[in-house]
């Protein structure tokens, strides 16, 4: 499949401006501003995008709720937070592609009337913030960016926004509140950001690889793009891959590409030819899935068919070497190490839960841990303020599903199975 | 006033925001430069008084915020190796130990000659070039330990 999205990776000069434009950069962006904004809307709708920071919404349908009244001062925030362990996507554009991000953004902000855009991005990106923020001076330079943008009157002003070491800034309603110098603490919706999001103004929050598609999109057509992987969720995708394969790392691939494929075929199998025994298909928020399930396709509702999700595309994959109990506690360590405090069930129940499992990994576990870890899932599952208890928990559920036996093997005899 | 010498950083950093207070995060990281790598209880003050905020909402952005090494002094090198779920399936665990056993500190402490503090990182998204770390500003990815070595070697 011809690239879109990564097709500059690890190239050392697609970082500039001239090696864009030369490529064809900035003619959607041309093209865009002789459109009218609600027919750059209607396009992206067609194409039938669905944003790939995990939840999967029309991103047509989601710029669409934006107030048309031209008086009232609009936002774009890009999600460049990229926190769920596995993720390594959105750092693939931004680092070898900064312009197909902006320009992006900017067809964006123009179908909805955006005068000012941010794009948060995680502090430990200090590589990413320094492309983008070198990239955006570029389009400034160029008028790009800035007034009367290509002489069509339309201006709009960048900036970049660095996080400092918090996952829940990638929530959209904690994203917003990091921005204003607060703690990131998500906020209650209704009302959404379209209607009140940055500093009490309609606000569209999209994720990097989101942003980067619409390029394409304005220049070949949402036909181009539906045709691509399955009706309900067309695209290309970048699925990013780790651990046990003998070649990690980003591939991008028709939406809906089974996990079978992804792993045997594009990343040539297991490491050292053991046979799988668990993959996470979406970051650790989602439930794994097991060697009988390898003929899935990835997209948003297969996985969903599943029990589990697509989420950020975060692929993990684990041998037959490798204790579930030992990774649950990794991964329950990260959501208690991460909950924002706000509310009771996540601040008090994950690091219960982290509790539970460290003792059981450690050879200390209590009889009945199993069933206390079943019981605070219970418990917190559909209780918390936002979606990161939830994800936490049903992590959790997707390991104790599979692998319940590996839990009780360690209650009872204190150690290890593998 | 500690935060004479960067002053002009700051007034780009409020160049960005309609507001004062949305600064407080790139206001906090300039700071903690200038005070050698963590934040002083003096430049929080500072920074209150020039964003127009209480002194105890910057302090308490900046304790919420993990990267901020407040109150904490660090090593002029700091280092984070990632232990989540992709570099620990690929040996985490023994990175870390060779890190402990090379610079003779524990994690979270920082060596006698203030030239490295060892800490750990959830994740710091580079999955797929694990295990690695990052010390300042800078990702070191497929760690091996006579890589490790090398890195450590090189940094003055
Ligand atoms: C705890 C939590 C963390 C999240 N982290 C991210 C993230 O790092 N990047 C991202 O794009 N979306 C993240 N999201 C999803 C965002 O809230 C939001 O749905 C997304 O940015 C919308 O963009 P999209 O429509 O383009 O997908 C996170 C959500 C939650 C609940
Ligand atoms: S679920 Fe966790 S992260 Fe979300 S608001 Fe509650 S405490 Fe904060
Ligand atoms: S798990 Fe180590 S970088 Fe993501």
């Amino acid at each position: 499949m011809e690239k879109i999205l990564l097709k500059n990776l690890g190239n050392p000069d697609a970082h500039k401006i001239d090696h864009y434009v030369k490529g064809g950069g900035y003619k959607a962006l041309d093209a865009a501003l002789k459109l009218q904004p609600d027919n750059i809307i209607q396009m992206v709708k067609d194409s039938g995008l669905r944003g790939r920071g995990g939840a999967g919404f029309s991103t047509g349908l989601k710029w669409s709720f934006i107030p048309k009244d031209p008086a009232i001062p609009k936002y774009l925030c890009c999600n460049a937070d990229e926190g769920e362990p596995g993720t390594f996507k959105d750092r693939g554009i931004m680092d070898w592609d900064p312009h197909l991000l902006i320009e992006g953004m900017l067809i964006a902000s123009r179908a909805f009337g955006a005068a000012r855009s941010y794009v948060y991005i995680r502090g430990e990106f200090v590589f990413g913030a320094k492309r983008i923020q070198a990239a955006i001076d570029e389009a400034y330079a160029k008028g790009f960016l800035g007034k009367n943008i290509m002489g069509t009157g339309f201006n709009h002003d960048m900036y970049v926004h660095r996080g400092f070491g918090a996952y829940i800034c990638g929530e959209e309603t904690a994203l917003l509140e990091s921005i204003e110098g607060y703690r990131a603490q998500p906020r209650k919706k209704p009302p959404f950001p379209a209607l009140a999001g940055l500093y009490g103004k309609p606000t569209v929050i999209n994720n990097v690889e989101t942003l980067s598609c619409i390029p394409a999109i304005i220049e070949r057509g949402p036909k181009w793009f539906s045709s691509m992987g399955p009706e309900k969720s067309p695209g290309p995708k970048i699925y990013g891959v780790s651990g046990h394969v003998k070649r990690p790392g980003l591939y991008e691939l028709p939406m809906g590409t089974t996990i079978r494929d992804l792993i045997f075929n594009h990343c040539g199998g297991m490491r050292s030819d053991k046979s799988l025994k668990a993959v996470i298909p979406g970051g650790v928020s989602a439930p794994m899935l097991t060697a009988k399930d390898l003929d899935t396709p990835m997209d948003f509702d297969s996985l969903a068919a599943k029990g589990t999700m697509l989420g950020s595309g975060a692929v993990i994959v684990m041998d037959e070497s490798t204790c579930i109990v030992k990774m649950s506690y990794i991964i329950n360590r990260f959501f208690s190490h991460e909950s924002c405090g706000k509310c009771t069930p996540c601040r008090d129940g994950t690091p219960w839960i982290t509790k539970a499992l460290r003792r059981l990994e450690n050879g200390e576990g209590r009889p009945g841990d199993t069933g206390l870890l079943e019981s605070l899932c219970t418990n917190i599952f559909g209780r918390t303020f936002c979606p990161l208890g939830d994800g936490a928990v049903m992590a959790l559920r997707g390991a104790l599903k599979n692998f319940r036996e590996e839990f009780l093997y360690h209650e009872r005899h204190k150690r290890c199975a593998v | 006033m500690p935060l004479e010498s960067v002053k002009e950083e700051i007034t780009e950093a409020l160049r960005k925001y309609p507001n004062k207070r949305s600064a407080v995060m790139d206001v906090l990281r300039i700071a903690e430069r200038a005070a050698g790598g963590h934040v002083t209880k003096e430049a929080m003050d500072e920074i209150a008084r020039l964003l127009e905020m209480r002194p105890v909402e910057v302090n308490s952005a900046a304790t919420f915020y993990t990267m901020y090494s407040v109150a904490r002094p660090v090593g002029r090198h700091r280092i984070w190796v990632c232990r989540n779920i992709s570099c620990s399936l690929l040996g985490a665990e023994h990175i870390i130990a060779h890190l402990e056993r090379a610079l003779g500190v524990k994690t979270g402490e920082t060596t006698p000659d203030k030239k490295f503090t060892l800490d750990v990182a959830e994740c710091l998204g580079s999955c797929g070039t694990s295990p690695m770390m990052q010390i300042d500003d800078d990702y070191y990815e497929n760690l091996t330990e006579a890589k490790i070595d090398e890195i450590l070697k090189g940094l003055k």
